[in-house]
Parts: structure tokens; C-alpha cells; sequence
């Protein structure tokens, strides 16, 4: 969708941008990360030619905006900047409609628009739309300005440092949301950050730069277990193992098999389950599938039911949250292992600890087979 | 630094508050001036003159329209020129120049003005013009240079056109600040149109000045009092306008 | 060069109008000074009255200089001074307030909160931090204020000339009646020129008393 060939930005004798070549497939984000000055902001405006490149092509859609007006380079794109840029003088339906009535759109029609897309950004329209920006907290502001930019519906987003004004827990939300609308809009993005945390929880694809050069072009799981260099692997911080945690979900942890026995079963059955598999546990569910607790093999002997052993759960994870998370809860229980459940509520498997380092070394084992990579590596 | 340049900031504080409060306050304190004539036995004569006071008021008005109204016309295109990024080179050096125009008295550029263009109505209203000019450039110029950079970045970014910045956001934003440039210069100017009388412009000067040489209040405030209230006037009614035309989110809030 | 041969042969004048000039600006300006800083100080005390101070000292500076002359005469006369210095001198101080009061007021109140609770924290009384901390940053600020009070008068001194006040005006009074054009375009360049200069030399006097901590 966007492909940058050999870009090359100089200032007088500065190299900004040294023959960039990347390419960011349609529907993915792609966050451009770095120090400053290391060219990324560079980078990203000679896309929508709000600088103009020294060299090289950047073709969008399989177009070459050589061949284009930058006008209309940018009336095809979404453009979002960390100062939001709302117009004072017009309201926030009026910022909205700024792109479709430069597309000479019918007036009922932007309106609409506007209203639909805040909606979209979950504000109220008929609380919002005839408000002033300054009425407006900055995080309602930077919702205001993401509407702004999709208003005309474009393929491509361009963003810069977008969320970077906003306080951390507003800040968290708003990404939120963003990456649930992504889910369904699939734009085009190319998102400046310097935050490797909100590149990691953001991006599809990330690219590191440095000093005008792209150091390294990858999947975020990739950059942070594989980081192509010292300086990219100073860069996510000695910590970059941790937040890998947050892009594995627990459903793609799980591992090794879970016996389950019904409230209302006898030991004898629990037992039988325990021994057969090699289990050291067993879940017991209610009726519903609900999971209410759980029986150590130890004490699967004698008779009568399990709800006489049983002992309660110290906690439930959804299958759909992160690893992080995971591990947080199991340190706060201080136990190894989790019980899960499904987006229902019923029983959705276990995590346990030995699954998650085994997920998160699977990917060295892998390359240590033509490439041994020593640090941290499980055998 | 003129006179006008003093009562922008004035102007500044007072559009804080309300308005109808603002002219009521300010007619009153005419009003006691008013009352001080009637308790001087002033107030007679100056009623003998009503029929000079109409006549010079509108002449006044004239001299105040024609200068006032092509200064504004004037100001606002040269301060947009000088905003514009061809001409930012030397913007400042105008600026500076400006600045030291607006020091000097309004006086001296009355008779320099003469000295050039002799006696009459248009050696008055150029200087009035030329005066009334200099604020009007330098508010419209700063108004403009400072909306906000990030603001037309994000224009641009949206896809406008230099026009279209200029007309959608630049201007809009700047407004305010230029509006406060016209609403001082011409005030000023209306209090300052007697001074053309010295020049044989006419105006309700005529009746200030001729009134003091003659040593009679009663004609000299017949020409005072209502300068001081065209001039509040004119004042409120720029303030009304600067409501209708600068838009709700641009206004300082009160 | 008519002019300045019409200078030159009258520079005994000229300076002396000069003088006077100065003197009604000086005086009135410095009476200002007296009076108006205060006034300014005064009011940071409370927000209510600050600005009804400052309301009615902005609708004095919206008064026309010669309306103001002309409603002054008639009140003066009646102590026999309705023309002459005096009008003159209280119309410079009452334009002179504005500036003053309100540079005073603003620059103190904007003084740093964070420096103000040091000043407290180091065991200052009110008057201490007024004299140690608020003022000396205060004083750049209020130089400013008194720097635009000079320039404004110096043109309204100008005008004072047809109220019988003297000084430069009356160069540009008599070149008027007399359609003497060396002696309009002298008055003109002197009193410009004077107020040029006042604006310079204040400025220069302004950046001296910034302490070195605060100058740009």
C-alpha cells in the first residue's frame, strides 16, 4: 500500500533521511520509532509531502506521487499530529467536515459524517458536535482529531506522535479504542512514536531508525527477541523480554493437557482422570462449565464427591488477555499456574509458567538451529 | 508609541467586561461632565449650538469614516502581505519602522503632513489615515504570525490550499487580535479628528479650539462632550461587530 | 535646509521649549511613578478591587486628549487655572495611570508563586519579599509601563500647546497660524525626535534595571 524506495532527505550537508526502503502492506500499522532527530518525523511528512524528498519514490496505492498534486496527495490522507491542530474557529462538527468540504461533499452528507465518526470515537454527537475545541479535555481533543483525519474516509492515516500530549492512563484508552476501530476500518497507518511501548502495543511492523537510516523493519515480537543490533537492543531496553508479554495472548500459551472433573462426580473419577493423564491437578466445573475449583491429586482419595476436596481457585484469567497480565496475576496469587476462561466465562484450559517460557523461547529454539543465539535462550 | 498604543491595552482590559456595562459607565461619566456644564450655567450655551454641533459632528464623522475606513482596508491587506512567508524577510524591518512611526506625536505628523500637502480636508485625512494605519498593520501582522504553527501544519496536512489556510484559518484565528487593532486605531481616530481643525480639515474641533481662543467653555465643551461621545460610540460599536464577526471559539472567554 | 537654518538661528528657543516640554512630561510622569505604583501594588491584594482600579483608569485613557483639556479648563478655571501648566500636567498624570498601575499590578502578580512560597519558606515577612523578591523583578515591568506613559505624553504635552501649556507643541501652533513651514516642520522633527529618544533612553535605563539573572 505504501512503499518507500530509496527516500532520501537531505538538509544542506545533514543526511535526515539515507535511502529509506520499506514497504507497508494495506491494513497494518506500521509505527516508525526512534530518538529524536533519527529521521522518522522526516520521513513520515515526505509521505504526505509536507516535506519535499531530495530522492528516491514513494508510491501509495501503487501510485507514484511524483505524478500527483501534493493537495491532493493529502486530501487522500488522514493526518493526525501530537498537537491535534483543532481549529479554534470552528466547531468540532466544523473540524470534522474540514476534508469532505474541500472534496466538495453535500453538505447533509459530511454532516452525517461527523456525527457517525463521533460515535466511532465514542463521544456523544449531540453533546459534541457544536462544541468549541477549547471546550473540549485534551483527550476528548485527540479523539476530535482522529475523527478529523478519517472524515473523509481515507485509506491512508498518517500520525505523528498522536497520543504523545495526552496524560498515561487517558493515554492507554485512547490507544485502546484506536486499535478496536483499526479492527474494523483496516487503514493504511504510519505512526511516528518514541515510545517502544506504545510501538510494541500498537504496531504491526515497526521500524527503528537511527540517524537518518532504518536500522531494522520487523514484526514488534521480532524487534524485541531479535533485535538486529546493540544499539537497537539498548534502544527496547534490557527488559524487551517482558514486553513480549504483552503481545502473546494466553490462548497461544496454553500447553499440555488439563483434566476436568464435574462438581457433582466422585473422587474416584477425579482420580482416575489424574492417574491416566499424569496430572498433578484437576478443575472442577459447575454444571454450567463454569470453573469453581480445583483438586490436588494428593487429595483425590477416598470416597465421596470432589466438592468435599475441593479447594477454590485463586484467581481466573480470559484466554483473550496477555501474558503480562498472566504473569501479574500469577506473582500477585504467588502460584505457577492459572485457570482460564473463554469470552463466556466457561472453562477455557490452564496457563502455567513452564507454558509461557516455553512460548517465549520457542522462538530461539527455532533459529538456533542454523544461528545459535546465546543470550537467554531455553533449552 | 502613540496614544493608541497605550489604549489597546486598554482596550485589552476592558473587553473583559460586559459590555452594556462598559457604555453604561462610560456615558455616565459624560453624564457628570454634562451635569458639571448645567451647574456651571454651561448647559445653554452649549444647546444654543446644536445646529453647529450636528453639522460639525457629521463632518467629523466624514473625515473620521474616510480615513478610518481606507486604514482599515490598507492595514488589513499590508499586514496580510507582511505575514505572508515571501515577505517575512523584511517584515521586521517594517515592524521596527512601524514602531518608531507610531512613537512619533500625532501632532508633528498633522504638520508634516501639511508642510507637504498645504491646508484643507486631505493633508488632515492622510495624517489621520497614515496613523490610524500603523496599528492596524502591526495587530493584523502579529495576529497572524501567531496562529499557531502546529495549526497550519495540520491545514496543510489536511490538504488546503495556501488560500484556503489563509481564509479558513489563518484569518478566523486572527480575528480577534485584529479587530482589537481596528476598535483602538479608530477610536483613537475619532478623538483624534479635532486636531485636523488646526489644519483647516474641519470637525468638532472647530468648536474646541475657536472656544479656547475666545475663552468660552460653553463652546469648547460643545465640542468636547461630543467628541468624547462619538468616540465612546464608535468604540462600542466596533466592540459589537468584533461579537457578530469573530468566531465563539476564538474570543477570549470573559 | 530652511529648517535647519530656522533651527539653528533659534536653538535658544527651541531648547528652551524643549525644557518646558520635559519638564511638564517629567513632572507629571514622575508624579505618576508616585502615585500609580502604589496604586499597583496595593491592588494585588484584591482581585475585586484591582479591577474596578484598573477599569477606571482604561476608560480615562479612552477620553480624547483635547476632549479632556476642553472638560478640564472650565473645572480649573474656577480656581483660576483653567489654561496653562496645570491642565496640562493633570491630563499627563491621568493618562500617565494606566501603564503604571497596571504594569505594577500585572508584574507583581505574575511574579512566581513557587518563588514567592521560597521567600515565605525562608522566613520573610510580607514587606521583605515585597522589597527583596517581588519588586526587583517587578521593576523591568513597570520601567516598560512607565517608558509607554512618556512616549503617549510627550504627544499630548504636544497638543497642550493650544491650552497655553508651552513647550514644542507651540513650534507647530505658530508654524500653523503663521503658515511658517520652517518653524511647523522644526516643531514637528523636534518633538518626534523627543520622543524617540525619551522611548530609547528609557529602554536603555529599562535593560539596566533588569537584573542580570532576567535579561534575554
Amino acid at each position: 500500500m505504501i512503499k518507500l524506495e530509496d527516500l532520501t532527505k537531505t538538509f544542506g550537508s545533514v543526511i535526515a533521511a539515507d535511502r529509506i526502503n520499506m514497504e507497508v502492506p494495506e491494513g497494518e500499522i506500521c509505527i516508525l520509532l526512534g530518538p529524536s532527530g533519527c529521521g522518522k518525523t522526516t520521513t513520515l511528512k515526505m509521505v504526505n509531502r509536507l516535506i519535499e524528498k531530495t530522492s528516491g519514490k514513494i508510491l501509495v496505492g501503487g501510485r507514484d506521487t511524483d505524478n500527483m498534486d501534493p493537495v491532493e496527495v493529502r486530501r487522500g490522507m488522514g493526518y493526525v499530529i501530537q498537537q491535534i491542530g483543532l481549529f479554534p474557529n470552528m466547531t468540532v462538527e466544523e473540524n470534522i467536515c474540514v476534508v469532505p468540504r474541500l472534496l466538495k461533499w453535500d453538505d447533509a452528507k459530511a454532516k452525517r459524517r461527523a456525527a457517525e465518526l463521533l460515535e466511532l470515537v465514542a463521544l456523544d454527537p449531540s453533546v459534541f458536535l457544536k462544541r468549541f475545541p477549547r471546550e473540549l479535555s485534551g483527550g476528548q481533543q485527540q479523539r476530535v482529531g482522529v475523527a478529523r483525519a478519517l472524515a473523509a474516509d481515507p485509506p491512508v492515516m498518517i500520525m505523528d506522535e498522536p497520543f504523545g500530549a495526552i496524560d498515561p492512563i487517558n493515554r492507554e484508552i485512547i490507544q485502546d479504542e484506536f486499535l478496536r476501530m483499526q479492527k474494523t476500518l483496516r487503514k493504511t497507518i504510519l505512526f511516528v512514536s518514541h515510545d517502544i511501548d506504545e510501538a510494541v502495543k500498537m504496531g504491526d511492523k515497526i521500524a527503528i531508525f537511527r540517524a537518518g537510516k532504518l536500522e531494522q523493519y520487523d514484526t514488534p515480537d521480532t524487534i524485541l527477541a531479535h533485535p538486529a543490533n546493540s544499539f537497537i537492543a539498548d534502544f527496547v531496553g534490557a527488559d524487551r523480554t517482558l514486553k513480549r508479554l504483552r503481545l502473546v495472548t494466553v490462548a497461544e500459551a496454553q500447553n499440555g493437557a488439563v483434566g476436568t472433573v464435574s462438581l457433582t462426580d466422585d473422587l474416584s473419577r477425579a482420580y482416575a482422570i489424574l492417574r491416566e493423564g499424569h496430572l498433578d491437578t484437576i478443575v472442577v466445573l459447575d454444571p454450567q462449565g463454569l470453573p469453581v475449583g480445583w483438586v490436588h491429586a494428593e487429595d483425590a482419595v477416598g470416597i465421596g464427591p470432589v466438592s468435599s476436596r475441593m479447594r477454590p481457585l485463586p484467581a481466573t484469567i480470559r484466554t483473550d488477555a496477555d501474558l503480562r497480565t498472566a504473569v501479574a496475576m500469577m506473582f500477585t496469587h504467588d502460584v505457577t499456574w492459572l485457570t482460564c476462561i473463554n469470552a463466556d466465562g466457561r472453562f477455557g484450559g490452564c496457563i502455567t509458567q513452564a507454558g509461557i517460557t516455553r512460548r517465549l523461547g520457542d522462538t530461539y529454539r527455532s533459529r538456533s538451529a542454523s544461528a545459535p543465539m546465546p543470550q537467554g535462550a531455553v533449552a | 508609541m502613540t496614544k493608541e498604543a497605550g489604549a489597546a491595552i486598554a482596550i485589552g482590559r476592558l473587553s473583559k467586561i460586559a459590555l452594556p456595562v462598559r457604555g453604561f459607565v462610560i456615558l455616565s461619566a459624560i453624564g457628570v461632565a454634562v451635569a458639571a456644564a448645567y451647574a456651571m450655567g454651561l448647559l445653554k450655551d452649549i444647546i444654543r449650538r446644536w445646529d453647529d454641533i450636528t453639522f460639525l459632528s457629521v463632518q467629523h464623522m466624514e473625515l473620521a469614516a474616510i480615513s478610518g475606513g481606507m486604514a482599515v482596508v490598507v492595514g488589513v491587506l499590508l499586514g496580510i502581505a507582511l505575514s505572508r512567508k515571501r515577505f517575512r524577510a523584511f517584515a521586521e524591518a517594517v515592524m521596527q519602522a512601524l514602531n518608531i512611526g507610531t512613537t512619533i506625536p500625532t501632532l508633528a505628523v498633522l504638520a508634516l503632513s501639511m508642510s507637504i500637502l498645504g491646508i484643507g480636508a486631505p493633508p488632515a485625512i492622510f495624517a489621520l489615515w497614515l496613523m490610524t494605519l500603523l496599528p492596524i498593520v502591526r495587530n493584523t501582522y502579529i495576529g497572524l504570525l501567531e496562529v499557531p504553527a502546529h495549526l497550519i501544519e495540520a491545514a496543510t496536512g489536511m490538504g488546503m490550499k495556501p488560500a484556503e489556510i489563509l481564509w479558513r484559518v489563518e484569518l478566523p484565528n486572527a480575528l480577534y487580535v485584529i479587530f482589537a487593532g481596528i476598535r483602538t486605531a479608530v477610536t483613537v481616530n475619532v478623538g483624534t479628528v479635532p486636531l485636523a481643525f488646526l489644519i483647516g480639515g474641519g470637525g468638532l474641533g472647530e468648536l474646541i479650539f475657536t472656544g479656547i481662543d475666545l475663552s468660552e467653555p460653553g463652546m469648547m465643551l460643545a465640542g468636547a462632550i461630543p467628541t468624547a461621545i462619538l468616540a465612546v460610540i464608535t468604540d462600542f460599536v466596533i466592540a459589537l461587530v468584533t461579537r457578530a464577526v469573530v468566531p465563539r471559539g476564538v474570543m477570549p472567554e470573559t | 535646509m530652511e529648517t535647519l537654518a530656522f533651527m539653528r538661528d533659534n536653538a535658544q528657543t527651541i531648547l528652551f521649549l524643549t525644557g518646558q516640554h520635559v519638564s511638564i512630561v517629567g513632572l507629571a510622569v514622575g508624579l505618576a511613578i508616585i502615585t500609580g505604583v502604589p496604586i499597583g501594588i496595593a491592588i494585588t491584594q484584591n482581585k475585586k478591587a484591582a479591577d474596578i482600579v484598573l477599569y477606571i483608569a482604561a476608560i480615562v485613557m479612552t477620553i480624547p486628549s483635547i476632549a479632556l483639556f476642553g472638560m478640564l479648563i472650565p473645572v480649573l478655571s474656577l480656581i483660576g487655572q483653567g489654561i496653562g501648566y496645570l491642565p496640562a500636567m493633570i491630563a499627563v498624570l491621568l493618562y500617565s495611570q494606566l501603564p503604571i498601575i497596571r504594569n505594577t499590578y500585572t508584574a507583581i502578580n505574575n511574579v512566581d508563586p513557587a518563588l514567592r512560597e521560597a521567600a515565605r519558606g525562608m522566613g520573610m515577612t510580607a514587606l521583605e519579599r515585597l522589597w527583596k523578591v517581588e519588586l526587583p523583578i517587578a521593576v523591568p515591568v513597570i520601567m516598560a509601563g512607565v517608558r509607554v506613559a512618556v512616549v503617549i505624553n510627550i504627544g499630548v504635552t504636544a497638543i497642550a500647546t493650544y491650552i497655553g501649556a508651552g513647550g514644542l507643541g507651540s513650534l507647530i501652533s505658530r508654524g500653523i497660524s503663521q503658515t511658517d513651514s520652517r518653524q511647523l516642520v522644526a516643531g514637528a522633527l523636534c518633538v518626534s525626535l523627543l520622543a524617540i529618544a525619551a522611548d530609547y533612553v528609557l529602554l536603555w535605563i529599562q535593560r539596566q534595571l533588569t537584573p542580570a539573572g532576567l535579561r534575554a
